[in-house]
């Protein structure tokens, strides 16, 4: 049972931050029917600038904030450059655009950082608590907890907010959208700037459990990713609970099989989601009549 | 003159949409725009809010030159388009769908607006929890009429607001248009059903192949042979 609960909780704490990278997901994909597929590059961004900020000698705190707003620039880059840009086109068009931007990044941080491991302090020591026998590191709690408080932020933003609503509008119909007098550019970029924070938070918070490298946003989008499918795109309760159940598969998976399937698990719920329950768990149905 | 349009055209790609429009709306009339399928009608009321480039001409509201304005600017202005096809929000309720049609007014107005425009339109009401998209169609075109209503235009553009409904349903369409151009509501309308569409208006005009090929009353229109001839079926 010790071994049970040690599993689950690193589930939940790499849940938690999929679940962040998700929620970035169905941001953009609530603006814009998009999927942005350079979203686990702002989660490398949030880490990899975090740790340089820091040995430039900047106090680790501000170094994060700092991380987050490059990441914010690199965001509002991509839309401004890379999306505004091809008006018009497909959405695969579109896609492949942000796999570019995606691969552009990993090999800018590649070379203006470098290509080794780093890892970050946790936030409040290393001193673990012991529940039903299993461990729990405080950096875990502090996730848990980011995670909640972004959840129930944009679920407000998104429910009780008019503009909350008007970026929910902006991805149902843009025509009409514009039409009420909504600035669909600006919904769209600031979609992208919300996504990007979102990201490189999760990027800050993970790295003292898991060290960060240039190239760990690949791995990291495509759980994130995973995780939206299964929980639905655009649906903000689905991106925290597919991102759990993606985080408690892999770890339980790696736990009683081999750590040689973590990776795998996550990929085979994907295609299953994929092929049998494409709306995912709490995705909408088309409820629309022409 | 409330709008004004000189000289106006529109081109999809390289192909011209509209070419010389002369049109001018003044101060609470109704202006119906008729014409077939594919004459520009609907082009014309996607150019006059923005959505689609003007390639020459002017387009004036209150005087002000808005051709090159932004769609979200010109709802600032005033101008409010009930769209071809009613373009619902179709997932989020009806009352979601009102408020943003107020997107571009003071909070503190839209509470009473609301209040008013479910007072016109009591169904809505009673719906007002209801996706927008599970409304039958006759429904769906009164929301849409009362969300651009929500922005309390000054002039509201009406493209084909009877398109693919019953005839019952058209006609409680064109009382709401008579009961708003009584109060004092500028209306802009473009309807394939003529006869409908000019015995509401003050003036018209026949839009043929992107251009105005005639103007005038609407009374006259009506008892023009050409007009019978080819768009009354008389």
């Amino acid at each position: 049972m010790t071994e049970f609960f040690q599993f689950l909780f690193s589930g939940l704490t790499v849940g938690a931050i999929y679940a962040l990278i998700a929620l970035g997901f169905s941001l953009i994909y609530n603006a814009s029917h998009l999927i942005n597929f350079a979203q686990g590059e702002f989660v490398m961004i949030g880490g990899m600038a975090t740790v340089f900020f820091a040995a430039a000698g900047i106090e680790l705190p501000l170094a994060a904030v700092l991380a987050v707003l490059l990441a914010v620039v690199v965001a509002v880059a991509i839309e401004r450059l890379g999306i505004a840009p091809a008006k018009g086109t497909s959405a695969v068009g579109l896609i492949i655009i942000t796999i570019g931007a995606a691969i552009l990044i990993r090999g800018l941080a590649g070379i203006v950082w470098d290509r080794n491991f780093h890892s970050l302090p946790p936030i409040s020591g290393e001193e673990p608590l012991v529940i039903m026998g299993a461990t729990l590191l405080p950096q875990s709690l502090w996730i848990f907890g980011v995670t909640a408080v972004i959840a129930l932020l944009l679920w407000f933003f998104f429910a009780k907010t008019l503009w909350g609503k008007a970026m929910m509008a902006t991805a149902y119909n843009p025509l009409a959208a514009q039409l009420v007098g909504i600035d669909t550019r600006k919904v769209v970029l600031v979609s992208f700037a919300l996504a990007g924070a979102l990201g490189a938070l999760a990027g800050v918070l993970i790295t003292p459990l898991a060290p960060t490298h240039f190239q760990v946003g690949v791995m990291l989008g495509l759980k994130g990713f995973a995780a939206a499918i299964v929980g639905g795109l655009g649906s903000g309760l689905g991106a925290i609970v597919g991102g759990l159940v993606i985080g408690i598969a892999e770890a339980m998976a790696a736990g009683y099989l081999s750590s040689a399937y973590k990776d795998a698990v996550a990929f085979v719920i994907i295609l299953l989601f994929l092929v049998l329950w494409p709306s995912g768990l709490f995705g909408l149905r088309g409820i629309e009549r022409v | 003159m409330l709008l004004e349009i000189a000289g106006l055209a529109s081109h999809y790609g390289r192909i011209r949409a509209l070419d010389a429009i002369d049109l001018t709306v003044g101060d609470s009339e109704l202006v119906t725009i008729v014409g077939a399928n594919g004459a520009g009608k609907t082009t014309l009321l996607r150019t006059i809010s923005g959505v689609q480039p003007a390639s020459h001409g002017v387009i004036r509201f209150r005087g002000e030159d808005i051709t090159r304005t932004t769609p979200a600017r010109r709802v600032r202005l005033g101008i409010s388009q009930v769209p071809q096809g009613r373009q619902m929000f179709a997932p989020m309720s009806v009352e979601d769908n009102l408020l943003l049609g107020a997107f571009t007014r003071p909070r503190h107005e839209i509470e009473p607006e609301l209040e008013k425009l479910y007072g016109l339109f009591p169904r809505l009401k009673e719906r007002r929890r209801q996706p927008a998209g599970t409304l039958s169609g006759g429904e769906q075109q009164m929301l849409a009429i009362a969300r651009a209503l929500m922005a309390k235009p000054d002039l509201l553009l009406m493209d084909e607001p009877s398109m693919g409904l019953a005839p019952r349903i058209v006609e409680r369409i064109f009382d709401t248009i008579r009961e708003l151009r009584a109060t004092g509501v500028t209306i802009l309308l473009v309807e394939q059903n003529a006869f409908a569409g000019l015995s509401v208006a003050d003036r018209g005009y026949v839009l043929e192949s992107g251009r105005i090929v005639l103007e005038g009353r609407a009374a006259e229109l009506l008892a023009d042979e050409r007009v019978k001839a080819a768009y009354l079926g008389l």
